[in-house]
């Protein structure tokens, strides 16, 4: 018989405690598989973050540390200047990075940290139930914005991915999403990618996936991946927003 | 060892090297800068890493993620900087992570000033973060002490896998005195095989955390906590005291203070007064057993800080109501006086107050 799908020996064999349809379940996948693929599982250290994500250290089936809200970059720093030779990455919700911990994610990129970033954006706060993201669209409903966003109120959604790729010390920023087979294919190049660049050593890489929470956004798995691609996408576009150049 | 002239904050760094440490993280603040200014220069130089990090928060989280990698890591600040680093402290303390964290007291509260001053005893010993958790807290009064609780505080803290705070005035970070670099007492410490350094595909992933949602395992992680304090309490209090078989007033001072009232005893002393010292040079553990060595004759016992009264809390607790306690103190960067501290015990003498 031969195998055509195996579990990546990058995550755990417990059962994880997303809710059903929540798709951080296909990133932590594609994670897991680009550490093993590219040989740097035994050698990688993850940094889980608050938020959803916050048990991510039981399910990466390598050595993680679990950080302070939003602090997983700076904690990811410490790790990777004491051991260069490790593959050091970090997993963030839109909470985590783009509001309390903006400054340390701008900071690690602004010093071209040698980790890697994957960043998780359901325009929510997931874990605590619902409340508004930075990144929560305009005229979305949150429990903290009950009417829906108001732009004269809490401004725009803030752009994570636009915003970092402006700072010299990323080298690699990328938004892709996972609704479909071919999304999927996309991200996990772009995770690969990633990767790659801070295995040769070029700098600060992140991707960003466009990610649903059919919890909290009060839709079925399928909705939500639909409401995602018409109303997340248009603001968020998709593609590579950094590459490394020849010289770098 | 030759004795070397050293300026209180470049000692530190100094000690630390000698101790092992290769990392620091830290953020520029006034009274402690010449710190990370000599860790700038120094580390390199070894192999090491100095990084100016963007905030003191982000600070103590490398010191985290560094510890948690199994170094020898330390930081430093003041004041407002320490509070800002309580976070990453508590989930150093809740994920046992060793490492030193100095803080050089200057007055507040909020930016407060930049001169001298012991505000922070309250957040060094009682938990400036969240949570049911201790720091060992070590107070040295001279360069010397200094440079030999550095070293020491590396092993304490490997040793109990505890972060271990040195808690300075700035009056001692900016001193200068002759110091010599001395091996501490041998201690047994523990491989850091929980440390994150990769699997190496030859073990089960080591996570740090200090996340335990089951009510039934966090309770557990706590009393595991309690009990590693208890052990500390009972093996690591060190305090010095002088005359308190025979003092007619006992004062209890730490850090530089205590050398302030080292001369005020002396004074107090040629003018025919009896009077004690109690110098706690573990403010956690507090070594409140001292006190129960006081002489039963004692009128009073005075507690002198430079804070409007904070340790006083600890003298109370471990006199027992047995005599009554008293409190000089000077604030905002201003120092007590010899002669303010022996009008004041005078008073004590004298039934004054
Ligand atoms: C200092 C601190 N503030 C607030 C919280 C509460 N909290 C936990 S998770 C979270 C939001 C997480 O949202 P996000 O990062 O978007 O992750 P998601 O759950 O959506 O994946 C908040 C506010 C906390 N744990 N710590
Ligand atoms: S709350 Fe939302 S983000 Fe969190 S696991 Fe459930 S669906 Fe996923
Ligand atoms: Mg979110």
């Amino acid at each position: 018989m031969t195998v055509v799908f195996e579990k990546t020996k990058g995550l755990t064999d417990v059962q994880t405690h997303y809710c059903p349809g929540c798709t951080h379940g296909i990133v932590h996948r594609l994670v897991g598989e680009a550490l093993e693929e590219l040989g740097v599982l035994d050698k990688a250290i993850g940094v889980a973050p608050v938020g959803c994500a916050v048990l991510a250290y039981n399910y990466f089936n390598c050595d993680m540390h679990e950080a302070a809200h939003g602090r997983a970059p700076a904690v990811a720093t410490g790790i990777k200047r004491v051991r260069p030779e490790n593959f050091v990455f970090t997993y963030q919700g839109d909470g985590d990075l783009a509001s309390i911990g903006t400054a340390e994610i701008v900071h690690v990129a602004h010093r071209g940290e040698k980790i890697s970033t994957i960043f998780i954006n359901n325009a929510i706060y997931g874990m605590t139930g619902g409340q508004m993201a930075p990144t929560t669209l305009i005229g979305q409903k949150a429990t903290t914005a009950p009417l829906g966003r108001d732009e004269a109120h809490s401004g725009k959604p803030i752009k994570m991915s636009e915003l970092l790729a402006t700072i010299d010390g990323a080298k690699f920023v990328e938004r892709v999403t996972v609704t479909t087979p071919g999304h999927v294919r996309k991200a996990k190049k772009a995770i690969k990618e990633c990767f790659k660049l801070q295995i040769e050593g070029k700098g600060f890489g992140i991707v960003e996936v466009l990610s649903t929470c059919p919890t909290n956004w009060g839709l079925t798995p399928e909705e939500s991946l639909r409401w995602l691609e018409e109303n997340m996408i248009p603001y968020y576009p998709l593609g590579s927003f950094k590459r490394p150049k020849e010289d770098d | 060892m030759r004795k070397v002239l050293m300026k209180g904050n470049e000692a530190i760094g100094a000690a630390a090297i000698e101790a092992g440490c290769k990392y620091f993280f830290g953020y520029p603040i006034t009274p402690q800068s010449e710190l990370p200014e000599y860790m700038a220069r120094e580390l390199p130089k070894i192999g090491g890493v100095f990084l100016q990090a963007e905030s003191e928060i982000a600070a103590i989280n490398m010191v985290y993620g560094a510890a948690g990698s199994g170094v020898r890591v330390m930081t430093s600040s003041s004041s407002p900087g320490m509070a800002l680093k309580q976070e990453g402290i508590s989930y150093m303390a809740g994920a046992e992570l060793p490492c030193v964290i100095v803080n050089i007291m200057r007055g507040g509260p909020g930016l407060g000033g930049i001169q001298p001053s012991q505000t922070d005893y309250f957040q060094a010993t009682r938990g400036g973060g969240n949570g049911d958790y201790r720091l060992v807290v070590l107070a040295p009064a001279d360069v010397q002490e200094l440079v030999d609780l550095i070293i020491e505080g590396f092993d304490i803290a490997d040793q109990y896998r505890n972060p271990v705070m040195i808690l300075g005035d700035g009056m001692i970070g900016q001193m200068m005195e002759p110091v010599e670099f001395k091996e501490p007492k041998k201690r047994d410490l523990p491989e850091k095989d929980w440390a994150t350094t990769g699997t190496e595909g030859k073990r089960k992933p080591n996570i740090i955390n200090s996340l335990y949602l089951a009510p039934e395992e966090l309770e557990k992680h706590n009393i595991k906590l309690q009990a590693k304090y208890r052990e500390i309490k009972e093996k690591e209090v060190k305090v010095q005291s002088y005359n308190i078989e025979d003092g007619d007033v006992v004062i209890a001072a730490y850090g530089t203070t205590s050398r302030i009232v080292k001369t005020a005893i002396s004074q107090l002393e040629r003018e025919g007064y009896k009077v004690g010292l109690i110098r706690p040079i573990t403010l956690w553990p507090y070594p409140y057993e001292e006190f129960q060595k006081i002489n039963d004759e004692c009128k009073g016992i005075l507690t002198v800080e430079m804070n409007n009264g904070q340790m006083i809390d600890d003298v109370k607790i471990a006199v027992e109501g047995k005599y009554p306690v008293y409190f000089y103190g000077r604030t905002g960067g201003m120092v007590p006086t010899p002669d303010e501290i022996v009008k004041k015990v005078k008073e004590i003498h004298g039934g004054e107050i």
